[in-house]
């Protein structure tokens, strides 16, 4: 026994050594642990996490200070190009959103009337990546932020391209991130045309798929998928990817699996935002970026087109008026105020009354209209009741203060809808 | 039986325990680092080279297996899989290179780098046993993939194989 022993010793201690860790996986398999591993293994994980990290850490940021000193000095060179490049985009942006703005409202509104909860980002932590995993079997990063910032298992992880991971494992200073295209990673998706849900997994290969899908569905390939919301991990509506290509699943007929592009490039993330903390509300800050970019837009849209939104509404004395009735009725349409006003200005015809059949333009005793009045005063003096009826507010061209005023046409006169054309139409 | 203990004897080389240290921890950091700036270093395996290259030093297929069993251990304890599944590749790629060793003149490159090429694929092969009977996770097998990744691997094994050469301590 002790000669086969000294025989045999190393591939003894080999199969030992084998079995041991065989035994090992086959616990940490089956043991049903709520949330990611035992305390054992979490130990053993957090031992090493704790030897490595801060070096890749150092590593870093020393790499950080030496590239960001180069770019900085490159960047100075470009930075006034850039920035009015930047405060274009801004300006674009700013209109956008206060476009949009409504529609979210209207949006939030009417899931109050559906009782449906929609989860919006309240808050975030960024956080540097500053490691991998180290194989492709195990598609997870190492943040840098960790329980003592707040960061907790499950919280999901974006950046402002879309969708990143979550939060796997917590450790005091670091985190692992399990990313979207792991093979044991779940994220429920939907299409955002076909209104198709799923349940997006990662490959072996580092793809990502959605599988389970009948043939039948209409999916083209450019179609995006948001985050369904559905997984309670992630709120609903974050840019996921695109369809890249629906394939056939051998492993699964007669279904098809549906491959997706990422819309984050995932083998190439720098720094990346945990969401801490979501609410049922848009929050307090979104509001306030909303009403910002309201007030910027108008200005915007004032400064390029002055003659599409009426001045600010103040009264003779300067101050504010008090804000429009919405519900009110809107005021009569009227034809702006002419610079060179002449004969065909509106209002600017005297009543039949005054006009002498056969004497040419030039002979009528009516005073041509001004500028600052545009319906002469001694026509009006001597017009027929009809033109007495209209108010004095009413037919001074300029709109009243606070309302936007739209340009028409003026309205065709009897000659010309009795067959006039418009080559018979006096010229100026 | 008399002339292989002398031989290995003779054989036989040594390091500091810095070094059998330092260089294990550095690999893994190299590894777990160099990815985020060269997405495509994922194919090398700097850990299973380093635990080759002291398995074959050393000659002992014991000592082999620990350090497979060791560095193996730490590789899985960065990834969110089970421990062991690197541990059991590396013990068995370690024994095996203890082993061979003993038996052939490992010194020379063209050695090193057929026996890095074949210890990849061995390696490759393992993984995906262990995936597929021990964890019932389905892993598909790319022979194109995996020859590529050996040559890569047995490329670079002769380079860092001839750098780790210095630092073997003189007799």
């Amino acid at each position: 026994m002790e000669s086969f022993l000294s025989r045999y010793r190393n591939p003894l201690v080999l199969l030992a050594v084998v079995l041991a860790q065989m035994v090992l996986i086959a616990v940490q398999v089956r043991r049903p642990v709520k949330g990611t591993d035992g305390r054992q293994t979490r130990l053993a994980r957090y031992g090493v996490v704790s030897v490595i990290s801060p070096v890749e850490r150092a590593f870093l940021f020393t790499g950080h200070g030496i590239v960001n000193s180069w770019h900085d000095y490159l960047d100075l060179r470009q930075v006034r190009a850039q920035n009015r490049e930047l405060q274009a985009e801004l300006s674009r942006i700013r209109v956008e959103e206060a476009s949009l703005a409504e529609d979210a409202r209207q949006n939030g509104r009417l899931q109050k009337l559906f009782a449906f909860q929609q989860h919006y980002v309240a808050s975030t932590v960024a956080a540097h990546v500053i490691g991998t995993s180290g194989t492709d079997l195990s598609r997870v990063l190492y943040l840098d932020k960790g329980s003592a910032d707040g960061l907790r298992t499950d919280m999901p992880v974006i950046t402002p391209d879309g969708v990143v991971g979550k939060l796997r494992d917590v450790f005091p200073h670091s985190s692992q991130l399990l990313e979207i295209n792991d093979p044991t990673s779940g994220l429920g998706v939907i299409l955002t045309e076909s209104r198709l849900r799923g349940i997006l997994r990662g490959t072996a290969s580092g793809q990502t798929e959605i599988i389970d899908i009948l043939p039948d569905e209409h999916i083209r390939p450019g179609e995006p998928l948001v985050t369904s919301g559905g997984d309670e991990i992630f709120p609903r509506g974050l840019p996921v990817g695109t369809v890249d290509r629906v394939i056939n699943d051998p492993a699964r007929n007669p279904y098809v699996a549906i491959l997706i592009r990422p819309a984050v490039n995932l083998s190439r993330l720098d720094e990346v935002l945990v969401i801490t903390q979501t609410s049922d509300t848009i929050p307090t800050t979104m509001q306030q970026d909303m009403a910002t970019s309201e007030q910027k837009a108008a200005d915007i849209l004032a400064q390029r087109l002055p003659g599409a939104i009426a001045p600010p509404a103040t009264g003779p004395d300067g101050k504010a008026q008090p804000p429009v009735d919405v519900n009110a009725p809107p005021p009569p349409v009227r034809p702006p105020a002419s610079l060179h006003p002449d004969r065909y200005t509106p209002g600017a015809t005297p009543p039949a009354a005054q006009l002498t059949p056969g004497a040419p333009y030039s002979t009528q005793t009516f005073a041509p209209p001004t500028a600052a009045s545009p319906v002469a005063p001694a026509s009006e003096a001597k017009a027929g009741s009809a033109a007495k009826k209209i108010p004095a507010e009413k037919r001074s061209s300029t709109p009243p203060a606070g309302t936007v005023e739209i340009h028409t046409k003026p309205k065709r006169s009897a000659a010309d809808s009795n067959g006039a054309t418009p080559a018979e139409e006096p010229r100026n | 039986m008399a002339m292989q203990s002398s031989r290995r004897e003779m054989e036989e080389h040594h390091f500091s325990l810095w070094t059998l240290i330092a260089v294990p921890l550095l690999s893994v950091f190299l590894q777990a680092y160099l990815p985020l700036r060269f997405p495509h270093f994922g194919l090398v395996d700097l850990p299973v080279l380093v635990v080759i290259y002291f398995a074959v030093s050393r000659r002992s297929p014991i000592a082999g297996t620990f350090f497979g069993l060791v560095i193996g251990i730490i590789q899985d304890a960065l990834t969110h899989l089970p421990l062991g599944i690197h541990g059991i590749i590396n013990c068995i790629l370690g024994y095996l290179a203890a082993s061979i060793g003993l038996r052939i003149d490992v010194d020379n490159p063209g050695t090193r780098l057929m026996m890095n090429f074949v210890f990849m694929l061995l390696g490759s092969v393992l993984q995906v046993l262990i995936f597929r009977r021990l964890l019932g996770m389905h892993v598909e097998w790319f022979w194109l993939h995996e020859l590529i990744r050996a040559v890569v691997n047995a490329l670079i094994g002769v380079i860092l194989f001839a750098l780790l050469d210095r630092l073997r301590q003189r007799e």
